[in-house]
């Protein structure tokens, strides 16, 4: 198993470099640069800034010595925020939405796995209605919408929590609390889904022929097919809360890698920008390999080897 | 012949249809969302107020007989600005969701119909664009290209198409494997003649479903975006920028969030049930008994 | 005592589309250490049967009527499902009969051969793996104690079907149901497979319920027999008395359309000879008896001419798969489908291509009609090469050499109509100059293979399996081929209708002039309908000759396996084995 980890991890370095690639060029054919709101700067002395930063080159030039520094590992520095490197910036924040994230699927698993499970069991009664109907809600309302209501009802109503900030424990609650809704909506329709279709499978069967109660069919023999779909979706939609938490960080103020990047998109910070793309799609190609190893735990006849 | 057999027969259309008509949840969808759409396309001429008449005057009143949904910080009737904001958010939703239909269809099915290298070289394209961050690169590119309203849907559509050439390519592989398939080449027909006549009508089915399944989904990516100020720019409005409007407001003047929030609520939900209407109608193996 | 007793059983289906009645009111009864055998044709009833007696009837569509099932002093039928569940897998196992789905695949199998022993007697897993060991022996798999931590898709069918009879058996159970355990399985293993069920029957003293639609089956393994028709027995009784008498008109008719090995029919007598079906409103059938012709008309001798050249010739025809190990290195192996094969075939006549699932014959077929490339060899048709033709140059060729599937199900599109998909063929090579032409010969097409011509507006799945058969013979002749290759063409039907479409294949070919390839897995039916057979094992033609002799006296030890393989069903064989 380590050495399929290995091979898919090196397979992953030409992808991330065709990546850097495509991002590097897309963020440069915008308009505008990164000092270009600035009050107004002198001609000169914004010329002498941008040769500081190296950005008088040809545009290959750029690109070669970027990508010099990348294989080093060195993702620069960043245009906007003086004093900082990429990878300083990145490292005190990704942290942040990673625990974000984190918690988020934490909730969404183990409310939407039970409510699911839950549905699938008594199909078509209300429970499962209920649930679905939840589930639904979930769905359709987005998150800029949930945090608000969320805050409104938890925090300046109840009082229960601040609505801002990242420091003390409760302050995480809403935040992930609004991701995860969201996120365990998912899961709740994709495991009910999951589990119905195993259900209607013919060793399903052969378990009632020998006996077992609905419980032992449902949990040993329904639920390691049931829950592919679910493991299916959660590699890329943990990479998704990651990329997504920009909304959360901005209505709740947390110092998360998301609000970065979006301050940084608007304001050209062209380094930052590469360096939080390649971040995410290191990110989501770990999620991917970590995905297809239970994927192949779960079902034996998937395992390469 | 009897008169019996007259009937012209039951096309798999029909059967699908009926099992539709009878699941009241896809049916009661199916309606809301049109009557949604209607109004919005003609309510927005019989009212008296235009979307973008600011009365100072009138600013943050709740709803009265006068304007029926209430004011927002500039005056204008919000239910004007619901509807004709429903206008653009239903148009983004539709058009994107055919531009990524489109494209979709195209790459899975050449894809998956002609295999072997061109297969490989094609799907690992989608591969990578699946491993960037998405919404990111939305973002990048409303940045940097100004804000313009084509860009939006074309960009959101440009995102949604990797999913659905997938579906494609997936349901393309397996039937043409299948027997009717082999059949259509040992009669002689051609590639074009068995793509489009035997392979496409029988994944249309799958495609429909996702096809409204992603209206849904680009609704809500563009009520993101509007968001993070890169969705539709004033003058125009749609859903989602009310409704970041409205939650700002929320504990003071809560029907400015209310009123767009039910609208585009009621629409996603109605598509989607109508998603699932559709699946269980074109599947009948799947989850209902 | 019988340890069984079922009395007007009555399982109905209630579908949106009207009631469904699966079982009608059935009664039979089952002695200890007893083997009944249940036959009849899709449709019949006879899972359904079974599955109520376990109680693993769906129950919103499905529900008991009326009955009783009375077992060691209670009515399975009435009681609830704890209790049933108590009886499930200890006193009454069931086995199925698509092993690979019936298994579970996600769970090894030493897991899943000791559940019945935790479930029913609370055994710990260390107590239990011994016995699942000693069980798996017992069913014939060797190393088991290695195996048994296996997966299901490491095994393969029979194997699978043995860890199944294992799993069932492992309680010691009073009653074993079967329901169609050999279907799936080649005739080899089948025969493997009933020989392991009479050993562990006599051997462990359990009662078998066995049900099947082969006759052929039950007249080696069953006791006694009863015969279901449309949810009605309709014949009860010994084996023998059945084989040597059978009274009901159906049974007549299902015991004589079977394709013999020692029968010399040209046409098969169906079930319609002996019986008229006639549905009157209120959902009953009567039937009626009639009275068969069975007069068989010449055989049709065919000769060779002096100097004629065979329409067909195939010599050492290889053709090789790859399987690709990754997606930048080649192919590094290949699968030999097909590893050499040479035969001829004139015009008029039939090569039957015999053999087990595996062997070849399937790709054979798709090779000689460049719907799978050929790695090696040459196949000559008329006077044309054709192995390294292009597509686009196969295409005049494709109107005298067509094919006919095995799934009628699978081999037609859906969205087409019936008239649809038998004027395309026509329409794609120019075959007729207007709309009303192609219609008229679409209508003389469907009445040719014994359809209605009101069929053409109406879509494939409106109809039965062997409708569908007739509409896929109708499409493959629209285009007036002179060669066709039968691809299994009736493995996937009923014994009913087999009959049927093997005597209007064999009637076409007799009005039109037909050269056949026909492609089977049942020597029965090949030699039912071939004039030379070649038997393909392991992509090789290991004998090739004519039919009769061939049967007569096998020369190679794998032909003279299948053929031993053959359930035995002469009443004389019975006779032997029951004493």
């Amino acid at each position: 198993m380590g050495r399929y980890v290995v091979k898919r991890l090196l397979q992953a370095i030409p992808v991330l470099l065709v990546i850097a690639t495509l991002t590097f060029f897309m963020v440069r054919l915008a308009p505008g640069g990164p000092f270009d709101e600035e009050k107004k700067v002198p001609k000169e002395i914004k010329e002498r800034i941008e040769k500081h930063y190296g950005l008088d080159q040809p545009l290959w030039k750029q690109y070669l010595s970027y990508m010099g520094n990348l294989v080093q590992g060195d993702l620069g520095p960043s245009f906007k925020y003086a004093g900082w490197t990429v990878a300083e910036l990145i490292g005190s924040s990704a942290p942040v939405s990673l625990m974000l994230g984190l918690l988020a699927m934490l909730i969404a698993l183990s409310i939407g796995l039970p409510a699911g499970l839950i549905a699938a069991l008594y199909k078509n009664s209300p429970v499962d209605y209920f649930a679905m109907s939840g589930a639904m809600i979930g769905i359709c309302l987005p998150t800029f919408v949930m945090g608000p209501l969320l805050i409104l009802g938890f925090s300046s109503g109840m009082g229960w929590f601040a609505p801002l900030g990242w420091y003390t424990w409760s302050d995480m609650v809403l935040p992930s609390l609004t991701l995860g809704l969201y996120y365990a909506a998912y899961v709740a329709r994709l495991t009910r889904g999951g589990m119905l279709e195993v259900l209607s499978q013919d060793f399903i069967r052969t378990a009632r022929a020998k006996g077992a109660s609905e419980r032992r069919v449902m949990l040993k023999h329904a639920l390691k097919g049931g829950l592919l779909p679910v493991v299916a979706f959660i590699g890329p939609a943990f990479a998704g809360i990651i990329s997504g938490s920009f909304i959360i960080e901005t209505i709740f103020f947390i110092p998360g890698l998301g609000r970065f990047f979006v301050t940084s998109a608007l304001n050209r910070d062209y380094t930052m920008v590469l360096g939080t793309v390649l971040f995410y799609a290191l990110l989501i190609i770990v999620m991917n390999i970590i995905v297809d190893l239970v994927q192949a735990w779960l079902n034996p006849r998937t395992r390469l080897e | 012949m009897t008169a019996a057999d007259q009937t012209p027969g039951a096309s798999l259309w029909r059967d699908a249809w009926r099992r539709l008509s009878r699941n009241r949840l896809a049916v009661a969808s199916g309606v809301a969302f049109i009557l949604v759409t209607l109004l919005c396309v003609v309510g927005p001429f019989v009212t008296s107020y235009t979307a973008n008449h600011a009365d100072l005057k009138s600013s943050y009143q709740p709803p009265s007989t006068n304007h029926w949904f209430g004011t927002d910080h500039l005056g204008r009737d919000l239910f004007v600005r619901t509807l004709s904001g429903g206008r653009i958010s239903l148009a983004v939703g539709i058009l994107a969701t055919a531009v990524s239909l489109v494209i979709g269809v195209a790459w899975g099915s050449i894809a998956g119909y002609f295999g072997g290298r061109l297969d490989s070289v094609m799907m690992r394209f989608v591969d990578i664009l699946y491993s960037l961050p998405f919404v990111i690169m939305v973002i990048l590119l409303m940045v940097w290209f100004e804000r313009n309203f084509l860009l939006l849907f074309a960009a959101i559509g440009l995102v949604e198409w990797l999913t659905m050439a997938r579906i494609v390519r997936g349901q393309v592989v397996s039937l043409k494997n299948t027997e009717f398939v082999e059949a259509a080449r040992a009669l002689g027909y051609s590639r074009l003649r068995i793509i489009f006549r035997h392979l496409l009508p029988n994944v249309i089915g799958p495609v429909i479903i996702y096809a409204t399944l992603t209206v849904p989904a680009v609704m809500l990516l563009e009520a993101v975006l509007s968001f993070l100020g890169l969705g539709v720019q004033a003058p125009m409005s749609s859903w989602g920028l009310l409704i970041n409007e409205g939650a700002e407001k929320i504990d003071v003047y809560p029907w400015l969030l209310a009123f767009p929030a039910v609208f585009f609520s009621l629409t996603l939900f109605s598509l989607n049930f109508i998603g699932d209407g559709l699946r269980d109608a074109l599947d009948p193996k799947s989850s209902k008994d | 005592m019988p340890l069984l007793e079922v009395d007007n059983l009555k399982t109905w289906f209630h579908t949106r589309d009207g009631v469904v009645r699966a079982v009608d009111g059935i009664s039979f009864t089952l002695e200890k250490g007893q083997i009944l055998g249940i036959v009849g044709e899709s449709g019949s009833g006879k899972s359904v049967t079974v599955h109520s007696l376990m109680g693993l009837v769906p129950s919103p569509p499905g529900r008991l009527e009326s009955g009783t099932a009375q077992f060691d002093g209670s009515d399975l039928l009435q009681s609830a499902q704890r209790e049933l569940r108590t009886l499930r897998g200890k006193r009454i196992a069931m086995i199925f009969q698509d092993p690979m789905t019936s298994l579970n695949p996600y769970l090894r199998i030493s897991e899943q051969l000791i559940e019945p022993l935790v479930i029913h007697e609370d055994a710990s897993r260390e107590a239990a793996m011994p016995r699942a060991i000693e069980m798996l022996e017992k069913v014939g798999i060797h190393d088991a104690a290695e195996r048994v931590h296996s997966y299901p898709h490491e095994f393969s069918g029979g194997m699978r079907q043995r860890v199944m009879i294992a799993m069932a058996l492992i309680t010691n159970p009073e009653i074993l149901i079967a329901d169609e355990p050999t279907t799936a399985l080649d005739v080899t293993v089948q025969a493997q497979i009933l020989r392991l069920l009479k050993e562990l029957q006599t051997d462990l003293g359990v009662s078998v319920i066995f049900i099947t639609h082969d006759l052929g089956v039950v007249a080696e393994i069953a006791d006694n027999i009863a015969v279901m028709f449309r949810g009605k027995i309709v014949e009860q009784g010994s084996v023998l008395s059945i084989f040597e008498n059978p009274k009901h008109p159906y049974t007549k008719g299902l015991l004589a359309c079977r394709p013999r090995l020692d029968s010399t029919f040209t046409i098969l007598p169906t079930v319609a000879d002996y019986l008229e079906i006639i549905e009157t409103g209120d959902g009953e059938t009567e039937l009626l008896e009639k009275e068969p012709d069975l007069v068989q008309p010449e055989p049709e001798k065919k000769v060779v001419g002096e100097n004629e050249e065979s329409l067909l010739e195939v010599r050492d025809l290889s053709v090789h798969f790859p399987v690709h190990k990754s997606l930048w290195r080649g192919a590094s192996e290949s699968v030999k489908a097909v590893d050499g094969i040479s035969f001829k075939i004139y015009k008029g006549h039939t090569l039957g291509l015999v053999g087990e699932s595996g062997c070849g014959k399937t790709t054979t077929g798709r090779a000689i009609l460049k719907l799978v490339e050929p790695t090696a060899g040459e196949i000559r048709f008329d006077r044309d090469y054709l192995q390294h033709l292009p597509p686009e140059a196969m295409l005049p060729y494709r109107k005298r050499m067509q094919i006919i599937f095995q799934d009628p199900y699978a081999s037609l599109n859906a969205r087409l109509t019936l008239e649809q998909t038998i004027t395309e063929p026509m329409h794609v090579h120019g075959l007729a100059h207007s709309h009303a032409e192609r219609r008229d010969r679409a209508v003389a097409l469907l009445e040719e293979v014994g359809l209605e011509a009101a069929f053409l507006r109406r879509y494939p799945h409106e109809f039965s399996g062997g409708q569908r058969q007739r509409l896929c013979v109708a499409r493959a002749l629209a285009l007036e081929p002179e060669f066709i290759v039968c691809d299994e063409a009736v493995s996937a039907m009923d014994v009913s209708v087999q009959a049927q479409v093997l005597n209007l294949l064999k009637e076409l070919q007799s009005r039109r002039g037909l050269t056949y390839i026909f492609i089977s897995h049942d020597l029965s039916v090949v030699k039912f309908m071939a004039d030379t057979m070649a038997v393909m094992r392991a992509g090789k033609i290991v004998e090739h000759g004519e039919s009769e002799a061939i049967y007569a006296n096998p020369r190679d030890e794998y032909t003279q396996q299948l053929i031993e393989a053959i359930p035995r069903d002469s009443v004389e064989s019975i006779r032997q084995r029951v004493g």
